[in-house]
């Protein structure tokens, strides 16, 4: 039973030719968006979504959700950037703590979902309050500037060459995020936790029953979830000039609207690393892209919502057709 | 003889309010086949929830290999080498055949499973087993007779010394029921100890050493499978002697009305030109192979898959099925293969089930009526005699046999006139199965038309008046069951092939 693929029939080919439209739209109908300049700083607001989207993949594969995210990822680098401003820490540590916390904020979620059987949902909702709200305690921080102490980290993200106006900028966060997108991806197909992730999306009892150690790996897809989580908030820490307490709500719903477009299946079970950094892709255009062809904002709720429910309602197509074939 | 390899002794085990097992006795030697049974409830299950770690006991013994053990979970039991092919299949549909044979225990390449190996060592074990199936092809894309293969596969793939059975024939045809036995018998000659779940009293005449029988959470004792009768073994499961005696001829009026028609149904590779009547009280089998089109072939005529062109006529009239609903309406009802999955919601109780379909006729303006909804489902679970406590027990915690009679009252209830079984007693033990029989055999004497698919050949022959043979999605053959017989059946069914 060997069965046809087109290329049509694999969402992430789908995603990609969304991407080129939208670059190809966006080209024709706005000088402002064909500048170099434009691409970087679009492509500088990207790397913290994806790096959410890379994390939450996991738990949405086993049909979970983390919603802690986005608070979470505003309470690490405040907490880190908090240290380095009125303790001389130097911001090397800082990073180190920023993905620690996610660790260990990622590790509590998974325990209360995979150990003592919270719905994902509640579990990372409360989580997600939780951290918004001791960064809520936590003085608006701006983590060192590029020519400041410490600030050397921003070439994490953007190597630049020379200064002032003829300064050479180069995206190298974009090649960081592929790369880790590869090595997820390897994870995610080649690997005992990334298989066992699956399994736990497709079919939790038949796992346990194989006798699998199914809570550890529950709770590892969490606490890699966490750990790019904590990933993100260094590379918000690099874009936004200050980070503000109590924010955050909401920065996980655009990775995980992301992931979905990218072909993680609603219902857990099926998802790739790399359809989600298509999706998360799409969903960057659409936020940072839309003012450059004269549409507000706003719209990129409205539109990104829009196009997810085309996603997903690709994904239910698929189930059909396959429960059909059968 | 031998010694016993795996030796269970004073077994006991409570949940609340049941008393599970009760001071349970079971031995299995080296190069033997060893029968469980027992009706619903008996605490099969149970017991072999208990041995592989599933469940703790209470009190009691295990002594495998001459020493104490209690494992914690099913991976220790593995590791041991005691496994268990579960009733209930459990693969993952996202996963490969290959990826769910060896899951929990890849083969590692460092950090990377090493997916080749895989592929070849189930390979190795398919031609071993003489299987046909793709270890690349995902799980969810093979038909319920293969997983079930898969599954007994990946048990064998475990060195394993004792093998339990837990009704691995339920979804088979004859045909892989004989090469499952091909494979058991094998397995015995090479020392294996197997422990034998079955319902299919004529399997375990076949292919058991001994018998052991339970009842109530009893040990009940041990037979000679050579040196007992059927009967004997009935009487010691139910005490008293059961089962509908089988048709001989149709007990349908020759002046009967034809109530449904079917002409040229086309749906699909599974189903080409298939064409029946079903008379006013009859029981029409449809029989064949795992794969034959049956299935598909009630699906499409009840409006769950599209049909490509075919003509149906209910009570001599045309009719449009296009879905589910449109066939209830025209007073069709399916009850699924596959129950727990198209069936019933397993989480909800006995009333919500029942009433599900019909939920219209118990409203008061936007309320649901709850008092009539309860006199409905209570009234058929006198009628159908479903064991439960109450009309709210949730139908997860009922029987096979029993969460069967609550699919069959959600289509009475929904005064269906046209029923269609669908392998109505996988899965289900002697003395249920007897009574989901009885069932049957009243609804078509009150006038109930019933189609039903099986693959098992003494159910066709036991229940039908007349047999509708498919093969490879054509109908291969009809006959009336006076002149039915299983080799007739067989050679229908087989036609193309070969």
């Amino acid at each position: 039973m060997t069965k046809k693929k087109s290329l049509l029939s694999d969402q992430r080919f789908i995603v990609l030719l969304v991407i080129i439209a939208l670059v190809v739209i966006y080209m024709i109908f706005s000088p402002e968006f064909r500048k170099y300049s434009s691409i970087l700083s679009m492509l500088d607001f990207s790397y913290y979504d994806i790096l959410m989207a890379i994390g939450v993949t996991f738990p949405l594969i086993t049909a979970g959700v983390d919603l802690s995210i986005g608070t979470g990822l505003v309470c690490y680098a405040l907490v880190a950037g908090r240290l380095v401003r009125d303790y001389n820490c130097p911001v090397a540590l800082a990073m180190l703590i920023c993905v620690l916390f996610g660790v260990v904020v990622g590790a509590v979620n998974g325990t209360l979902i995979g150990v003592m059987g919270l719905p994902p949902f509640l579990a990372t909702l409360c989580t997600c309050m939780i951290t918004r709200g001791i960064s809520s305690m936590v003085m608006a921080t701006p983590w060192p500037t590029n020519k400041q102490p410490g600030g050397w980290f921003h070439s994490i993200f953007k190597l630049t060459f020379g200064t002032g106006r003829n300064a050479l900028k180069i995206p190298i966060g974009f090649l960081v995020c592929v790369i880790l997108v590869l090595v997820m991806e390897f994870v995610l197909n080649h690997t005992k936790f990334g298989r066992y992730t699956i399994g736990i999306g497709s079919n939790k009892e038949a796992l346990t029953l194989s006798g699998v150690n199914v809570k550890f790996y529950h709770v590892m897809a969490y606490v890699i979830c966490g750990l790019f989580a904590g990933l993100a908030a260094i590379a918000y820490a690099a874009v936004v000039p200050t980070v503000q307490p109590g924010t955050g709500a909401g920065l996980e719903l655009d990775a995980i609207g992301g992931v979905f477009v990218g072909g993680v299946s609603a219902t857990g079970g099926y998802g790739s690393v790399i359809g989600t950094l298509a999706g998360v892709f799409v969903i960057v255009l659409l936020k940072t892209g839309l003012p450059y062809v004269g549409l507000q904002a706003n719209w990129q709720q409205i539109i990104t919502g829009i196009v997810l429910i085309g996603a997903v309602m690709i994904d239910v197509a698929k189930r059909r057709r396959m429960a059909k074939e059968q | 003889m031998a010694d016993a390899i795996l030796t269970m002794e004073e077994i006991d085990k409570s949940f609340p309010g049941v008393h599970a097992l009760d001071h349970v006795h079971f031995d299995v030697r080296c190069g033997e086949v060893h029968a469980l049974m027992g009706e619903n409830g008996a605490g099969k299950s149970t017991l072999m929830k208990v041995l592989t770690g599933i469940y703790t006991k209470d009190s009691g013994t295990i002594t495998f290999e001459g020493k104490e053990v209690e494992f914690a979970n099913t991976r220790e039991a593995q590791d041991a080498g005691i496994v268990i092919v579960h009733q209930e299949l459990n693969m993952i549909g996202d996963l490969t055949v290959a990826q769910n044979i060896f899951i929990g225990r890849e083969f590692m390449k460092g950090f990377k499973i090493d997916d080749k190996k895989m592929i070849e060592e189930s390979k190795k074990l398919f031609d071993e087993l003489h299987i046909d199936i793709n270890p690349r092809d995902k799980m969810s894309d093979l038909t319920v007779g293969k997983q079930q293969m898969c599954e007994i596969a990946k048990a064998i793939s475990h060195q394993a010394k004792v093998i339990i059975f837990d009704e691995p024939s339920a979804a088979l045809t004859e045909k892989e029921i004989e090469d499952l036995f091909t494979i058991i018998r094998d397995l015995r000659e090479k020392g294996l100890a197997i422990v034998y779940i079955s319902h299919r009293m004529d399997e375990i005449k076949v292919i058991t050493d001994r018998v052991t029988v339970m009842r109530d959470g009893g040990y009940v004792g041990t037979l000679i499978t050579k040196d007992c009768t059927k009967e004997d073994i009935i009487n010691m499961m139910v005490g008293r002697v059961i089962y509908e005696t089988p048709k001989t001829e149709s007990k349908v009026a020759k002046d009967a009305p034809v109530v449904l028609k079917v002409e040229h149904l086309n749906a699909g590779r599974m189903v080409q030109d298939v064409s029946f009547e079903l008379r006013k009280g009859e029981i029409l089998g449809f029989s064949g192979l795992m794969g034959a089109g049956r299935t598909e072939t009630a699906r499409a005529l009840f409006g769950a898959d599209p049909k490509t062109s075919g003509d149906i006529y209910v009570n001599g009239e045309k009719v449009t099925i296009n879905s589910p609903q449109d066939a209830v309406k025209h007073g069709i009802g399916y009850l699924s293969e596959d129950r727990k999955r198209y069936g019933i919601v397993v989480q909800k109780t006995i009333t919500e089930n029942s009433t599900m379909a019909t939920l219209e006729k118990y409203m008061n303006g936007i309320f649901i009526n709850k008092g009539e909804e309860k006199k409905i489902t209570e009234k058929y679970i006198q009628e159908l005699a479903t064991k439960t406590p109450s009309a709210d027990q949730l139908v997860v915690n009922l029987s096979g046999g029993n969460q069967q009679k609550v699919v069959i009252a959600k289509w009475l209830v929904r005064n269906c006139d046209i029923l269609i079984f669908d392998e109505p007693t996988r899965g289900i033990d002697v003395g249920a199965k007897n009574e989901i029989y009885k069932l049957m055999n009243r609804l078509a004497e009150e006038g109930k038309s019933i189609i039903m698919i099986s693959s098992e050949m003494t159910e066709i022959l036991r229940m039908s008046d007349r047999i509708v043979i498919m093969c490879e999605g054509k109908k291969t053959g009809e006959l009336d069951i006076s002149e039915a017989t299983q080799e007739k059946i067989m050679d229908r069914a087989t036609r193309d092939i070969a």
